[in-house]
């Protein structure tokens, strides 16, 4: 395992650096828009990844509150933050490319809102772990994580409803992509997944070995105060 | 005793707390009105528009008063201990939570029964649609409220500015049925749209939450 660290670590550079030249040469110049949209190689697969991420945190969070594993609730950490990250990019490139495009900074619309809710919940779970005294805090952090996931249905069908019944900004939705533009995206898409996964996993590893030197200082200040009695 | 018995048992000791000691209704009370004051200065609407921003304030300014109650609702018990007795007590866990969302859910009604004539005299309030659908909205949306409130309050306890916790918990996670509440009010205060969609949104909130906070609390309140 220890030895596939780097490799993947080269891979990334190689596509992040490839999804780099598609996303600014490679890819066609999109005709109504212009070369605002090239925001968009960026801005879908920090989307895509953002929601891997929060829905391994799910994953990660149902399995401690079953197995009590602690390796489960340092990965459930690692991706909460890694995806609360990624879902920063999207909500930072979003209204970045929406403001020459849709005249707008921002629109209540029912992804963005989600987005919105998503990123409030998980930047929630991540204020409780760092508020929470010790000991208590992965549990707490998995129901809460149960009960964000239990939330975002209701969001949906609540910003649906919000949105059919009020009027709606005009969203460039549907027609077909250029196979170009494709190609580049899912480069970028890639790219970013291991970029991801590279850093969750540095971040899980940093969780599980600052998680070890606690216990050891913790240990050894208890022997301490029994060999000085 | 019976689980129903210790609910009982749990929230007439609450109320009588309550009761003799008034810490929570008059701080929710005092807040709300301040509230309602604050917004009333800051926008100073006519009737037309009132009616249309009117299930905004009101619903916020009961969350947020809200919040004052449900903060009080578990560190009442760290004094003496009492959270750590409730702990090792066989007394079930579920029917001391429902105790304690109970409870709430008075305090906050009780809130809302004597701002609502506030509201009504500051903003000149008159449901253009079927009013009964308001009591609705309140019993469903109090609720939705004070169900999770109380569940991220026994969580919030265990934080440090435990305060401060409560709201940053509660919030995210309210959005849709805060939307809801607010939704469903000004339809019916407008009369322009039906408010059942809303309704039922605030019903399926209510009971994904309930269950999902009578699965876990044993958890929260164990968890050590």
């Amino acid at each position: 395992m220890k030895r596939a660290f780097p490799i993947l670590a080269v891979l990334t550079a190689v596509l992040l650096s490839y999804g780099l030249y598609g996303a600014l040469i490679v890819a066609p110049t999109e005709k109504t828009m212009g070369d605002v949209q090239r925001i968009f190689y960026y801005h879908v697969p920090s989307a895509w990844t953002a929601f891997t991420l929060f829905f391994l945190n799910l994953a990660a969070s149902i399995v401690y509150l079953i197995r009590r594993n602690p390796k489960a609730d340092a990965l459930a950490f690692a991706a909460a933050e890694v995806g609360v990250v990624f879902c920063t990019v999207v909500l930072v490139t979003g209204p970045i490319w929406a403001r020459p495009v849709w005249g707008i900074w921002w629109t209540w619309d029912l992804r963005l809102t989600l987005t919105l809710v998503l990123w409030l919940i998980y930047v929630s779970y991540l204020m409780l772990r760092r508020f929470s005294t010790s000991g208590q805090t992965p549990m707490m952090a998995a129901v809460l994580a149960v009960f964000g996931a239990l939330d975002v249905p209701l969001v949906y069908f609540s910003i649906w409803f919000f949105r059919t019944q009020h009027p709606q900004p005009v969203i460039g939705g549907g027609g077909s992509i250029d196979p170009r533009m494709l190609h580049v995206l899912l480069i970028n898409w890639a790219a970013f997944s291991c970029f991801a996964v590279l850093v969750c996993w540095s971040r899980y590893h940093l969780e599980v070995l600052s998680r070890e030197v606690e216990e050891t200082q913790a240990l050894e200040s208890l022997l301490e105060a029994g060999n000085s009695r | 005793m019976s689980s129903s018995g210790i609910t009982r048992a749990t929230l007439a000791k609450d109320l009588r707390l309550e009761w003799r000691s008034k810490d929570a209704i008059n701080s929710m009370l005092f807040f709300a009105l301040l509230v309602v004051v604050i917004f009333s200065f800051s926008f100073d609407p006519t009737a037309e528009e009132s009616r249309r921003i009117a299930g905004g304030l009101v619903w916020v300014a009961f969350l947020f008063a809200a919040v004052v109650a449900l903060n009080q609702t578990w560190a009442r018990e760290l004094r003496n201990q009492v959270l750590d007795a409730y702990r090792v007590s066989p007394a079930p866990a579920n029917s001391l939570f429902l105790a304690k969302a109970l409870g709430n859910f008075i305090f906050v009604t009780v809130l809302e029964a004597l701002m609502a004539p506030l509201f009504i005299v500051f903003y000149n309030l008159r449901a253009l649609g079927p009013g009964y659908q308001l009591l609705i909205v309140a019993v469903l949306g109090t609720w939705a409220l004070v169900v999770n409130g109380t569940f991220f309050a026994a969580m919030s306890v265990r934080t440090r500015s435990r305060e401060i916790m409560l709201p940053l918990l509660l919030f995210p996670i309210t959005i849709p049925a805060l939307l809801a509440m607010v939704e469903a009010t000004s339809s019916i205060l407008t009369g322009e749209f039906s408010a059942r969609f809303w309704i039922v949104l605030l019903a399926a909130y209510d009971v994904v939450f309930t269950m999902a906070s009578l699965f876990l609390f044993e958890l929260v309140l164990q968890a050590e």
